[in-house]
């Protein structure tokens, strides 16, 4: 059983949850995840972890609530337990100092920007952080990245805050300036905008790095639900990833993939909404 | 009585039968098929025992277990007698009793069989330990054994690791066990589906272990929680047992079509976190009405039978060799037979066809011949040109095995392994680093839960001694 330390909502549906697992804080490298299952009867789910303090022996979990188990877990108040916690898991981001690097994060892709962002200042990279979403509150995290981000930039679909337009627009510019052009790009985030950003950066050549978020079961290599297909060679994203070059991943797969139980999740995601509506009543 | 049986008397007995469920009902559910035997049957069967002296069937037993004591002991009715021999000798009798494929171990070399059917021992032992489980008042105590002071780590949670870990800690040692998954039993809860071990039979023999003072720490990943050298520091000796692991994938062209499983991600669903098994359960899996299996082993059997049971109205198994070749446990076969499953035999499959939007339309497959014996002295399939056509399938299972996980073995450089990345061992299960042993599928490749069992028995009578030789001397 892992305890909830701390519950606070970062934005609508959006929670940072602050968990005791010492072990994991303690071994966790960035660009690493978690799997959890809140109780018995529910199911497994991968969730990146967006920072770990060793000393208090805990980890940082975003956690948005898309469907029925992630309701579930962000409704989990501070003082109650995750029955499973399991990680950390795959492989930790390659940190180099590539000198100026771009990290673009979308949506709750930002929560997992967090920690390769902070590792990358680490190391002496000079950062441009990219964040987008559809209007002002999808925005997270901005205060967080602004001090390790030489540069930040948010881009918002309706203009309610930064640039109006997409992150791969505030990416192209970016790239356009050959006095600012990266060396390296870190994309996080919906699959059709990791394939946006990969298409920006292909024409010019850039090391471009994508976080994957196929269906997970066990985490640990040993079912195959999480293949992807990277350069033609069938990958397991819990094992070789979650981090593949983005120039070769089959994005159209991926999300394929991606929509292989929307019914199910669908049905489930409307009842757990209305099991918790009875419950606490507002 | 029974001691004054002539071999006449017991030569005329009949082998006994297992009821069954009917094929009708349980194709509808998950209840275990084979109902075990009832007392006066299990008693008679044991009367068909010839109590040899030079005991074969002994040693057609990766654990060897004392076959003609504890059968003895149920032949004259001495229950409590005959559970407390077989505990000796087997951590996990109910679940062995239940999976073991005694038909090429014990019965195999079962004198009975020379001139007809052998003694059915695995139906013996299951009674047995079926009965020691309902009758725990009845079994003389467990005295706790002197503690050795040494503590043993056990990676993985499955049969080898469960079998080893109760041969140490009868041998006085202090037993962790750290597996990966959120429960415990290894293959036996994710992988073998309920009908032919229930559940309640793994927690059972789970708790037995742990009331010996095994403890074990659930959500552990043993390279990546914590490594094999932070065991090693912290324990006295350690035994690897982490699996097999890694599906191998079909490399055929549409196999990342929404609706291909690895037999371990759909068995997995299906048993570790029971979907499609009940409304609540909140896992999903896919269902359809045409569901094909490709593979010839008992996991095929298991996840074929499974999808009829999750209400497939075709479920057929597609392997590229004959019936006869096929390494499924006879018993598997008859009763996925029996249940409606239909058998494709001598076909390969060589494409996944689309439908639309991304989704399985089914499977095209071509027809194979027998030709020449290969390495595994099996003869080899070959294609038959211009045979091709195409299965109707919603859902493709790939159930052609699995390889050796690399997960533990990626962070610990000073473990030697083989080409395929299984760890190398000794005879009696030692690893290149001292104090640190391994069997069962990370050692064998996919192989069977007896073998693994095995493994894990000889492998702590290596670890005692280790502790006892190498350790005692070094703290001394």
């Amino acid at each position: 059983m892992f305890q909830v330390i701390s519950n606070e909502i970062l934005a609508e549906n959006l929670h940072k949850m602050v968990v005791s697992a010492p072990l994991i804080a303690r071994a966790r490298k960035p660009g690493q995840f978690v799997i959890v299952r809140l109780a018995q009867g529910e199911e497994r789910i991968p969730l990146t972890i967006g920072d770990a303090d060793a000393e208090n022996g805990t980890i940082t979990l975003f956690v948005q609530a898309v469907g029925a188990s992630t309701l579930n877990i962000v409704h989990t108040a501070p003082g109650g337990f995750i029955r499973d916690v399991a990680g950390p898991l795959g492989m930790p981001t390659e940190i180099r100092t590539w000198g100026r690097v771009a990290c673009v994060g979308g949506g709750v892709g930002t929560a997992v920007l967090f920690p390769l962002v902070k590792a990358l200042a680490a190391a002496g990279n000079r950062i441009t952080t990219i964040i987008g979403g559809r209007s002002e509150k999808f925005i997270i995290l901005a205060d967080e990245l602004r001090p390790l981000s030489e540069n930040l930039m948010t881009t918002t679909e309706d203009g309610s805050l930064g640039e109006r337009g997409m992150v791969t627009s505030a990416l192209t510019a970016l790239i356009s300036d050959p006095d600012r052009r990266p060396e390296a790009v870190f994309a996080v985030g919906p699959v059709p905008m990791m394939k946006a950003v990969a298409e920006v950066t292909r024409p010019y050549g850039i090391e471009t790095i994508a976080s994957l978020n196929p269906i997970m079961i066990d985490g640990t290599g040993m079912c195959g639900g999480c293949r992807v297909r990277v350069g033609n060679e069938t990958k397991f994203a819990c094992v070789d990833g979650p981090e593949f070059d983005a120039h070769l991943v089959d994005f159209d797969t991926l999300g394929d993939r991606l929509r292989c139980y929307r019914d199910q999740e669908a049905a489930s995601f409307s009842a757990a909404k209305c099991k918790l509506s009875q419950e606490v009543p507002s | 009585m029974t001691a004054s049986l002539s071999v006449k008397e017991r030569m005329a007995i009949h082998r006994a039968e297992m009821p069954e469920l009917p094929a009708g009902v349980r194709s509808g559910n998950f209840k275990e098929v084979n109902r075990g035997l009832s007392q006066d049957q299990a008693v008679l069967e044991a009367q068909r025992c010839l109590q040899c002296k030079h005991r074969p069937c002994v040693n057609g037993c990766p654990v060897a277990v004392s076959i003609p004591e504890f059968v003895g002991a149920l032949a004259a009715g001495e229950l409590p007698k005959a559970a407390s021999i077989l505990r000796g000798d087997n951590a996990l009798p109910a679940v062995c009793g239940r999976v073991c494929p005694q038909e090429t171990q014990c019965e195999a070399l079962c004198v009975r069989k020379v001139k007809g059917e052998p003694v059915a021992i695995g139906y013996l032992e299951r009674y047995v330990a079926d009965w020691a489980m309902a009758h725990p008042d009845e079994l003389p105590p467990i005295t706790p054994p002197a503690k050795s002071g040494f503590s043993v780590a056990v990676i993985g949670c499955g049969p080898a690791g469960l079998t080893a870990a109760g041969e140490l800690s009868r041998m006085g040692h202090a037993v962790t066990i750290y597996e990966a998954l959120h429960d415990t039993g290894g293959v036996l809860r994710y992988g073998i589906p309920e009908f032919r071990l229930p559940k309640e039979i793994i927690d059972r023999e789970v708790r037995i272990l742990t009331s010996l003072g095994v403890s074990i720490e659930c959500n552990v990943i043993i390279g990546k929680t914590l490594s094999l050298a932070d065991l090693s520091r912290t324990f006295h000796a350690v035994f690897i047992a982490n699996g097999a692991g890694l599906p191998v994938m079909l490399g055929i062209p549409g196999e990342n079509l929404k609706g291909v499983y690895a037999a371990n991600e759909y068995l997995t669903r299906i048993n570790l976190m029971e979907a499609g098994r009940h409304e609540s359960a909140a896992t999903p899996v896919l269902k359809a009405s045409e569901v094909a299996v490709i593979g010839g082993g008992n996991t095929a059997m298991d996840c074929v039978r499974t999808a009829r049971r999750l209400g497939a109205k075709r479920a057929m198994i597609v392997y590229r060799r004959g019936e006869e070749e096929m390494p499924a446990r006879v018993e598997e076969i008859k009763h996925a037979k029996e249940e409606g499953v239909e058998f494709v035999m001598l076909t390969a499959p060589i494409d996944v066809i689309p439908a639309p939007d991304g989704w399985v339309g089914g499977l095209k497959c071509m027809r194979m011949t027998l030709g020449e014996p290969d390495q595994s002295g099996r003869r080899r399939p070959v294609a038959i040109p211009g045979s091709e056509f195409v299965l109707p399938a919603g859902i493709v299972v790939n159930a052609v095995g699995t390889s050796a996980n690399p997960l533990l073995t990626a962070t610990a450089p000073d473990l030697s392994l083989n080409k395929w990345g299984n760890i190398t061992v000794d005879e009696h299960g030692q690893t290149s680093i001292p104090g640190v042993f391994a069997g069962g599928d990370i050692v064998r490749g996919g192989a069977t839960v007896i073998l693994a069992m095995g493994d894990g028995k000889r492998a702590s009578a290596a670890i005692d001694r280790y502790l006892r030789e190498k350790v005692a001397g070094r703290l001394r």
